[in-house]
């Protein structure tokens, strides 16, 4: 009987996806209704249940990618993976008000740049502080601070070792988890409220998935102007860090 | 038709992404460069230009609209599969990197937020930004009555 159901989970993964997903936002929006008064928005708490069945099945499985690494729920591999993921933030840009987007523009370049360099910074600082004096090493940690995507990709440019790589990785993933699960928290403290500041907020940020799950728990309707300036980010620090980034450490560091 | 809009989402989704190879290509970088929001940026030409010249039905708007309804769901099904155990493990030195980053970009988006903010009116169009969040929170049937007709 097990078995039977287990098998049908495997088969059918993406629709049992849709009815584990719509499980939890329902639970979810229980929970924010009636222990929170509706204080705390469901998405949010949907978007922690997800980081704490992901932390769950990294556990169990040992794996990378959360609970999607137990066959039974492989389906939200596929549902939260970055291709539907890409195609519904490029669904919600239809919702854009093109004014609002074209005044802000070039707000959101320069909070790309501010937060491009910034986080990078940080992480340098931070490997310095922790031993590290390679310009290799301190690089690839610090473009870890920028997204998860940049730090392999600076390391591997670089020839940086395994070891750090992973940490830039760690470093990155820990950082989108930490805006999914504080940027509702601190929205109203920074001002995050309106289109031009999610546009700022977007760029600042950076990884895709960190704004995508802050920005929806924290207000829908910022979420295109968010995602606008932060899909440009992963690309830029790639850009910037096994060139400019690197130079610039290396001069230091000499 | 609500195939012409996810067709319509399917082929700016491509175009955007294949544009961004291309300038990551030209760039000499390992990794596409903004297709994404390039993708963003043509849907929303796309939109402009449908609606001018009447071509935006329903169908279309179905079609687009029922993608974004469904980006909470999706953001939900991509927080369960972070690889969170690792995160929590990297030790001191990710800890505190991630931490200080998260906390001075909070800093900086409310010090970027504020610039050039002096308009009396900061939103051009409230209740078509309204709308939009309705139809990303899931919470608006598409095509019901809104600002956007």
């Amino acid at each position: 009987m097990m078995h039977m159901i287990q098998h049908i989970f495997i088969e059918q993964s993406l629709v049992a996806a849709f009815a584990f997903v719509g499980v939890v936002m329902w639970v979810s929006l229980i929970i924010s209704k009636r222990l929170t008064m509706g204080r705390i928005h469901g998405s949010a708490i949907a978007i922690v249940m997800g980081l704490g069945l992901a932390y769950v099945g990294g556990l169990v499985t040992g794996g990378q990618k959360g609970i999607a690494d137990m066959p039974v729920f492989a389906g939200i591999g596929l549902l939260g993976g970055a291709m539907l993921r890409d195609f519904a933030i490029v669904a919600t840009a239809f919702e854009v008000d093109v004014v609002e987007a074209r005044k802000a523009g070039m707000l959101g370049v320069f909070a790309l740049v501010i937060g491009t360099v910034l986080p990078f910074i940080i992480g340098a600082a931070a490997a310095v502080a922790f031993g590290y004096s390679d310009a290799v090493s301190i690089t690839t940690i610090g473009a870890g601070a920028i997204t998860y995507i940049v730090g392999p990709v600076t390391g591997a440019a670089l020839g940086a070792s395994s070891t750090v790589i992973a940490l830039a990785i760690a470093t990155g993933v820990l950082k989108a988890v930490l805006i999914m699960v504080t940027t509702p928290m601190l929205a109203r403290f920074v001002g995050l409220d309106n289109p031009r500041s999610a546009m700022a907020f977007g760029g600042l940020m950076g990884t895709v998935s960190g704004v995508a799950g802050g920005l929806a728990a924290t207000d829908p309707k910022l979420v295109p102007y968010g995602a606008l300036t932060a899909t440009f980010h992963t690309g830029i620090g790639c850009l910037v860090g096994p060139s400019i980034l690197y130079l610039a450490v290396r001069a230091i560091t000499g | 038709m609500t195939i012409f809009g996810v067709a319509l989402l399917s082929i700016c989704t491509l175009i955007g992404v294949f544009l961004g190879d291309v300038l990551g290509l030209l760039l000499g970088v390992k990794a596409n460069v903004g297709g994404v929001g390039l993708a963003m940026m043509l849907l929303i030409a796309a939109r402009v230009w449908l609606q001018k010249s009447g071509a935006l039905s329903h169908g279309v708007k179905l079609g687009v609209e029922f993608w974004g309804t469904m980006y909470i769901p999706i953001v939900v099904a991509m927080a369960s599969q972070q690889n969170v155990v690792a995160a929590l493990r990297g030790g001191p030195l990710v800890l505190v990197t991630a931490i200080g980053t998260v906390i001075a970009c909070f800093g900086a988006t409310a010090l970027i937020g504020r610039i050039g903010r002096e308009r009396p009116s900061d939103v051009h169009d409230e209740a078509e930004v309204e709308r939009g969040g309705e139809i990303i929170s899931g919470d608006l049937v598409p095509d019901a009555p809104g600002k956007k007709a």
